[in-house]
């Protein structure tokens, strides 16, 4: 692969989209726009995720990459063979084992540690945008913390539900100030944003944003005094490994109606079953 | 607050689109509880002028003032835009003509009035919901209805809600623009008399732009009368339209219909 550069993207962009990192992390929760570039894969598939992780990756570093918890699916194996192809550097599947970790919609069962990068792809990174179509007025709302409409949607979820319904991209808000969308994670992952050791990096390559939450940074869940934010259980343990309180997928097992759950998290599930 | 103070107070506000005149060197004084007609024919620049006093629009020239409630006076024209925007939200109220630029059609009835509760930080959805269920009882919509959609509301009651959900916040001053605009008549009455006692239990000041000279013998303590862009009368309401002096009022009071 010597006709590319290290990890695909030329130095030029690298230097410029870490830029942009480095006003992410210094003003958390806020979107600095970037000039994303074309990536060879398509929009959706992780391209924001892909340059920042490029940006950062350097030939020491150990990689992991997950896909809705797992390492084994085609977002996960492509992307994660792109940048073996592109960089050389080693890759993993241990959450633990892993200095950058790149991620869909997941954020690992295991705790992560100071030093460790996350990096998640978002598809939609403007938290207002269900309530306000104008780029112009969402970045003056933001500007000036007019976030009441925010609420305006759990109200209308209660009301609806009568409890908030909104189960992923659960709007935070980051140190105080700003309002995020943690990408389309479950909101039973929101907990773990909050004053997370790691430092956690959104990209959107679409919309051309990048955000941050820097290590140890508050994230709180938006909610009501009388609804409270609450997160998922479930009645069941994992089939596979036994875990309790993680997130579960519900696999169907045949066609006959029956159906299993199991940790959505590969990787915990793997190393709890002892392999 | 000092007596001796209008709420809003504007002088010489002018405004042109490139060589037209929007509205010429109009400068009027409201005082708290007062509600001010603004009547003349369509272009006259009524809702320009109503623009330029909210602070909607940039105008030419001129000053807007408008009181605060610690009695600090501010310069409308002049402030930063988020002091403005604050001030749109907490001390004023905007209802619009067309109901559906007032209002979020793509959310209940209930979360339409209690989106300015939580703009101002409220944030038990308990009481939120407690308030629009009384707010929408003062304005005569079912209460049943609470979790309707406004798209589903005939435009009287959207009309009504849109007023809801802007007075409760309790605002010092309300800008109403063709309040009853594309109402039918009985439903203008019922509007009418919902609009008279809420100013009077609120105790509102109000500035209404309309061109039904009925409307502003109900509301309005006093009026002005616009013509191309200019006031050519001013007065209290009943005196205006009782005994007009200038040519262009007789004629707009000759002009009403009696059935």
């Amino acid at each position: 692969m010597n006709a590319y550069n290290f990890a695909f993207l030329d130095e030029q962009t690298k230097r410029m989209i870490r830029r942009a990192i480095l006003k992410a992390v210094a003003i958390p929760g806020y979107q600095v726009p970037f000039g994303s570039r074309e990536m060879p894969l398509s929009y959706g598939w992780g391209t924001g995720g892909v340059q920042v992780t490029a940006s950062v990756i350097g030939p020491d570093d150990v990689l992991k990459v997950i896909d809705q918890g797992a390492d084994d699916t085609t977002n996960a194996v492509s992307i994660r063979r792109f940048f073996e192809r592109t960089t050389g550097v080693r890759t993993t599947t241990r959450t633990d084992a892993a200095s950058l970790i790149q991620t869909r919609h997941r954020i690992p069962e295991t705790p992560l540690a100071a030093g460790q990068i996350v990096v998640f792809q978002v598809p939609i990174p403007e938290p207002l945008r269900w309530l306000e179509p104008r780029e112009t007025e969402t970045r003056k709302m933001h500007a000036l913390e007019e976030y009441g409409v925010m609420h305006v949607r759990l109200y209308e979820d209660i009301t609806r539900h009568g409890h908030v319904e909104t189960a992923y991209d659960y709007p935070v808000l980051v140190n105080g100030r700003y309002i995020m969308r943690p990408s389309p994670i479950p909101k039973f992952d929101n907990p773990k944003l909050d004053r997370n050791p790691a430092l956690l990096l959104f990209g959107a390559g679409r919309e051309k944003r990048i955000y941050a939450v820097p290590p140890f940074t508050s994230v709180r869940s938006l909610d009501f005094e009388d609804h409270p934010f609450t997160i998922e259980h479930w009645d069941q343990t994992c089939a596979l490994c036994g875990a309790a309180d993680v997130f579960m997928d519900e696999i169907v097992v045949d066609d006959k109606g029956g159906r299993m759950f199991v940790c959505s998290d590969t990787d915990f599930c793997e190393r709890r079953r002892g392999r | 607050m000092d007596a001796d103070r209008p709420l809003l107070r504007a002088r010489g506000v002018t405004r042109y689109y490139g060589a037209r005149v929007g509205c010429r060197d109009v400068g009027l004084d409201l005082w708290p509880g007062e509600v001010l007609g603004i009547v003349g024919e369509s272009g006259s620049g009524k809702t320009t002028l109503l623009g330029c006093l909210s602070g909607r629009l940039e105008p030419s020239a001129g000053t807007v003032e408008f009181t605060g409630r610690d009695g600090t006076v501010v310069d409308v024209l002049r402030m930063p835009e988020p002091a403005l925007r604050k001030l749109a939200r907490t001390d004023w109220g905007i209802v619009h003509q067309n109901p559906r630029d007032g209002l979020r059609l793509g959310v209940s009835a209930g979360a339409n009035v209690g989106e300015r509760l939580m703009a101002l930080g409220a944030r038990h959805y308990g009481r939120i919901r407690a308030t629009a269920f009384d707010w929408l009882g003062r304005v005569e919509i079912d209460r049943e209805r609470i979790d309707d959609w406004p798209e589903t509301f005939s435009s009287g009651m959207q009309q009504r809600l849109q007023i809801a959900r802007t007075l409760v916040t309790e605002p010092r001053l309300v800008f109403m623009d063709e309040p009853t605009g594309g109402l039918d008549v009985s439903v203008q009455a019922r509007l009418l008399d919902l609009l008279r006692r809420l100013v009077t239990d609120l105790g509102l000041s109000a500035v209404i732009v309309t061109h039904d000279l009925a409307v502003t013998r109900l509301l309005a303590h006093r009026l002005l009368v616009m013509r191309g862009g200019e006031v050519v009368e001013s007065g209290l309401t009943d005196q205006v339209l009782d005994d007009p002096q200038h040519p262009y009022t007789q004629l707009l009071v000759s002009s009403v219909l009696q059935p």
